[in-house]
């Protein structure tokens, strides 16, 4: 290992800039002239849109344009679209219901577009808005996951009993089957908290319109900008791919929200048209509680069918996916194949069957987010298994080891097909660092001083690296999910890597460089990572469920290939030596046998000067691209342990330990792999004890800020102990799996299943806030007082 | 945020003046309540009249058996302040507590008093320790201050100067703090001075802070946490939200109660 190459824990190039206020986001971008954008939303959760009169608000001062629904039809752009087609059991297409960016005729979920004001000002935007007279005619609302098909209310035409689709996966004949058999079956109800991603950075958009040229740009907090771009273009019809440039610049943060394209970016670069003057949008933070697509909102009946030894003989799961007002991006994908291909978790399960049922309501979109799908499935999973070694009176742990899958590849009832992993290594490396065996004594302890402790495993397993195009086509992908680099050496021999992949805090041009560095043995200051705008990148599907390492390096890897076999070719001629016996090396090319040798920088710029080789047999230059398009998925996997004391008197409940052993194959900077465990963790506990987006019954967001949504802060949090473990993934070059998502995939299960343990009950849900714990420990008091 | 015209007159009397002839004029004081309600558009005062070049505001200092603190002292000078720290220590450490440090070094104890949020930490304070309300007109026992949410005995042109807390022999403040936005669910103060004993309740009263009285009668009887075994307050006028129901912020009060009376 070099100091800067793969395996090194080097700091973070991009921080400095971050750190001292020099990023440029969207909201940093100005341009000449530019003006503002206000969307006036709506205040109802549902309702039909009797008047909308915009004459005063066009005539209000510094107002420039008042732009509605009609308008974006008038000019044929079409509504937002869904990527991802599910069908139901039946066969039958999922329900689709129109998705326009501004309102037409109706308003579905409080924040959605009724119409926007353009104006010199913000202020002035504002105030046009309030001259906007609206008529509502307000509607019953539907809210309630579980309630929605059976409401009386229809959200959209297309979708009776507000049902998008009715959808199935597994055997159900050979999952009965295994019920049949069953020596017991455990039985659990669980509810998936909605949450709000909270990036730190709000979404933001500034569209720009070049009239010589006939083409727009837009900047935008995008995690992927060529998909934007494709959409936005080929769907719902700005401009040509080629008249349209897409630039994410630096993103601050985006756990899957920032993947969709929405109707502000939308309207923000059509309006700069209209308008004659760029037009920047940026989303307040109450705007983002109710306008970013949320994630999670199931609600799910699942059973597990056990032999008398505790082997699982078969799995059903009837989960409900709340997907709100309309179908966001890909949020179709989520509760499906995201989802319940990961039932099988890391267990050699022979029968799986599980049904989804997604529907509409009258709340925000519902849409990836951090880990998507996957937190719910391992919940799921992790909740159930739990609960049944609790009910059969076994360890925990041992139910674990007795149904771990040993052999690999490992084909799931549920179409995945594991490659790689030792889910044994991971167990047991966790209860050592989190000694389990003590705990016994902790919980003595605790006792003593009135709290009540408890222990919870998650040995969770995630599908990352998303992935090969013709698995995801088969199961309704509208887009390949391959990915793109091109390697540009420039005849200095400093480097440029444009990729396709989008970095929003995980450190690209850090570890994209590293493998720079350690391939072609370049210093990293001499190494560009060129993310971020269509106009520079080729083309790239963008970051998100953990693809960036597994297919964006693997696609700079096959370049790096490229690169390398050319600059031999250059490197034989100027060592006169035959190509065959040119070694790389650290940077140095030499020949077999000799001690001759030439750099690397050397052969970059004889590559460019062309002057010592025949240029008919080989192109001048050095610059190679590649598209890489993994065979597999890969499995992260893992165990993470956690350790819950509550004050029964309060219902505050305190992390005592927290330790998460992973397997995320070969990791490229362990001090960055470290650090996306830690947020995912601290987002998986936030979810487990304090995050959760609530909608009172008319569809009011009543946690629509913070002083009401609860964000995870430090001193919610333990300091973390993190071991890793390693399998090789086989299914890409650098044999790396992804780390995104693992902690916030693992922990809330974890975290449930100690608070579980601590509170003797099974019936404590998401987030177990201090109000909740409260009255499952004082109903938990009277039942043992009654005993 | 509408506009509005900024003034920021030199003395308590230019303030008071400007709030009587200026059209819907409004005192600023750390603006960590005005600003955020001005942005939202939900305040929207013609005149704001600034409190901060008026220095004398921000004294603190002691008067004998009282500890004297000007309407404009930050919170965070509360908490640091050599003498509150040594003479009520609860009360440094209640300063200590409210909020983040950005909102600490703005926000102000003439506008948290003066705005009463009923989920404010200092109204507990200056009722449980018996202080005065001095303004530019006249003094206000603390008992006579508190009239209900978001509203105080202040009238339309009255300026807080400054607040006199009498030293109690024992004293201490708990909060329970909102999961979310850190406010006070539940704060209890406790405080004793000589045979006067009083329990204040923050955050949970539907009409914003009150005193427990059977709380204070059982703790006359002997000031210790034995005494308030078996009281329970009532839910019924208590706050209800998603973060805490009448029924938990009736527990709540109980139990932070007996940890204050064990802290005191
Ligand atoms: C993120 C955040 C967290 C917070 N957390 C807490 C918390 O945990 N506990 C807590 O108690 N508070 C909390 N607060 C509120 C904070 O303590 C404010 O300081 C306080 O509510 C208002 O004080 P201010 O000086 O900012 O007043 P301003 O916002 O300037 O004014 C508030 C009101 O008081 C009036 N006013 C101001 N000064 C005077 C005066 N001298 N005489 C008469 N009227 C006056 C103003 O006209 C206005 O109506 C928090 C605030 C924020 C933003």
């Amino acid at each position: 290992m070099t100091k800067t190459g793969i395996g090194a824990s080097v700091k973070r190039k991009e921080d400095q800039r971050f750190i001292t206020g020099n990023g440029q986001y969207t909201d940093d971008v100005s341009r000449p002239g530019h003006v503002h954008a206000y969307f006036l939303r709506s205040p109802h959760a549902h309702a039909v849109i009797r008047r909308l009169d915009i004459a005063a608000a066009k005539g209000a001062p510094g107002v420039l344009g008042v732009f509605t629904g009609d308008d974006l039809a008038a000019d044929k752009i079409g509504g937002l679209i869904c990527g991802w087609m599910i069908h139901s059991k039946d066969g039958s297409a999922m329900k689709a219901g129109a998705h326009p960016a501004l309102a037409q005729g109706k308003v579905r979920y409080v924040g959605d577009h009724v119409a926007v004001v353009i104006a010199e000002t913000l202020a002035e935007a504002r105030d046009g808005a309030e001259k906007i007279i609206v008529d509502y005619e307000v509607l019953p609302a539907v809210i309630d996951t579980a309630g929605a098909q059976a409401a009386k209310t229809q959200l959209h035409d297309v979708a009776p009993r507000n049902t998008v689709f009715e959808w199935a996966i597994g055997d159900k004949a050979a999952t009965e089957a295994a019920f049949g058999a069953a020596h017991h079956v455990t039985k659990i109800d669980l509810v998936n908290n909605r949450l709000v991603p909270n990036a730190m950075e709000p979404r933001a958009a500034i569209g720009e319109y070049d009239p010589g040229q006939g083409a727009y740009t837009l900047w935008t907090t995008s995690q992927n900008p060529h998909v934007a771009r494709l959409v936005l273009s080929a769907f719902i019809g700005i401009a040509p791919e080629n008249k349209l440039r897409v630039i994410a610049p630096d993103v601050g943060g985006g756990f899957g929200s920032k993947i969709f394209i929405y109707a502000e970016e939308t309207v923000a670069v059509w309006a700069s048209k209209k308008v004659g003057r760029p037009v920047k949008w940026v989303s307040d933070r109450t705007e983002a509680f109710l306008s970013d697509a949320h994630g999670r909102d199931h609600v799910t009946h699942a059973e597990l069918a056990m032999d008398a030894k505790g082997k699982i003989l078969g799995l059903r799961v009837k989960t409900i996916a709340n997907l709100g007002a309309y179908l966001s991006t890909f949020s179709s994908s989520v509760p499906t194949y995201l989802y319940a291909t990961l039932l099988s978790g890391q267990y050699d399960i022979p029968a799986i069957y599980a049904e989804v049922d997604a529907v509409y309501t009258n709340t925000a979109p519902v849409d990836a987010y951090r880990g998507a799908g996957r937190p719910e499935a391992t919940f799921v999973v992790e909740r159930i298994i739990e609960t049944a070694a609790r009910q059969m009176g076994l360890d925990p742990a041992d139910l674990r080891k007795r149904n771990f899958v040993r052999k690999f590849p490992h084909q799931t009832p549920v179409i995945m097909m594991y490659d790689a992993g030792d889910y044994r290594a991971s167990l047991d490396k966790a209860m050592e660092i989190a000694d389990v065996k003590g705990f016994g004594k902790r919980k003595r302890e605790a006792a003593r001083r009135g709290r009540l402790r408890g222990l919870g495993y998650s040995t969770y397993i995630e599908a990352c690296g998303i992935a090969p195009s013709q698995a995801v086509g088969s199961l309704g992908a509208g887009v390949g999910l391959w990915e793109s680099a091109e390697v540009r050496v420039n005849p200095t021999g400093s480097v440029e890597v444009l990729t396709g992949s989008h970095a929003h805090g995980q450190g690209h041009e850090t570890t994209f460089a590293q493998l720079v560095s350690e391939r072609l043995g370049v210093p990293m200051e001499s190494i560009n990572i060129v993310h971020g705008d269509t106009d520079k990148v080729q083309f790239g599907m963008g970051t998100y469920g953990s693809r960036s390492g597994a297919v964006g390096m693997s696609a700079i890897v096959k370049a790096l290939d490229k690169v390398e076999a050319k600059a031999k070719k250059v490197a034989a001629h100027l060592l006169e030596a035959s190509e065959a016996d040119i070694d790389f090396k650290d940077g140095k090319f030499t020949v077999k046998g000799t001690d001759k040798s030439v750099a690397f920088a050397d052969v970059a710029l004889n590559a460019y000067v062309a002057h010592k080789f025949p240029t008919s047999e080989i192109e001048p230059g050095l610059k190679e691209g590649a598209f890489y398009d993994p065979t597999n998925f890969t499995f992260p996997a893992g165990c993470h342990i956690c350790e819950v004391e509550i004050d029964p008197e309060t219902g505050v409940t305190e992390i005592a330990n927290y330790t998460a052993v992973d397997d995320f194959g070969v990791l490229i900077n362990p001090m960055i792999v470290e650090g996306q465990v830690h947020g995912g963790i601290a987002q998986g506990i936030g979810q487990a004890l304090t995050e959760g987006a609530v909608y009172d019954a008319s569809g009011q967001l009543l946690t629509a800020s913070y002083m009401d949504y609860c964000m995870p802060r430090a001193d919610n949090l333990p300091s973390f102990k993190l071991g890793f473990t390693e399998t090789r993934c086989p299914s890409n070059p650098l044999g790396i799996k992804g780390c995104g998502e693992a902690g916030a995939i693992a922990a809330p299960a974890a975290v449930m299943n100690a608070m579980t343990d601590a509170l003797g009950t099974e019936a404590v849900t998401m987030p177990a806030t201090p109000q909740a714990v409260w009255k499952v420990a004082q109903s938990q008091q009277k039942l043992a007082a009654a005993e | 945020m509408y506009a509005f015209t900024y003034l920021r007159p030199g003395s308590v009397r230019g303030a008071s003046k400007a709030l009587a002839t200026k059209e819907n004029a409004k005192l600023l004081a750390g603006g960590q309540t005005l600003l955020p309600t001005m942005k939202q558009r939900l305040a929207s005062p013609d005149h704001i009249v600034d409190l901060s070049q008026i220095d004398d505001l921000k004294n603190i200092e002691q008067k004998g058996r009282r500890i004297v603190i000007g309407a404009m002292a930050t919170h965070a000078s509360v908490a640091s302040s050599a003498l509150v720290r040594d003479n009520i220590p609860a009360l440094a450490a209640l300063a200590g507590g409210i909020g983040d440090p950005a909102v600490r070094h703005r926000g102000t104890i003439g506008g948290s008093v003066a705005n009463n949020d009923p989920a404010a930490d200092y109204p507990a304070a200056v009722l449980a320790l018996g202080a005065t309300i001095h303004t530019n007109k006249r003094k206000i026992a603390a008992d006579e201050f508190f009239a209900g949410l978001f509203t105080t005995a202040l009238e339309e042109d009255e300026v807080i100067t400054k607040i006199t807390f009498p030293m109690p022999s024992r004293a201490a403040y708990q909060k329970f703090r909102n999961p979310a936005s850190r406010y006070a669910l539940v704060g209890v103060f406790v405080a004793k001075r000589g045979r006067d004993i009083r329990v204040t309740v923050t955050g949970a009263g539907s009409n914003g802070v009150f005193r427990w009285s059977a709380a204070e009668a059982a703790l006359s009887k002997r000031f210790s946490v034995k005494s308030l075994e078996g009281l329970s307050i009532s839910a019924s006028g208590l706050n209800g939200d998603i973060h805490a129901s009448p029924e938990y912020r009736a527990h709540l009060i109980a139990v932070m109660t007996a940890r204050a009376v064990a802290a005191a």
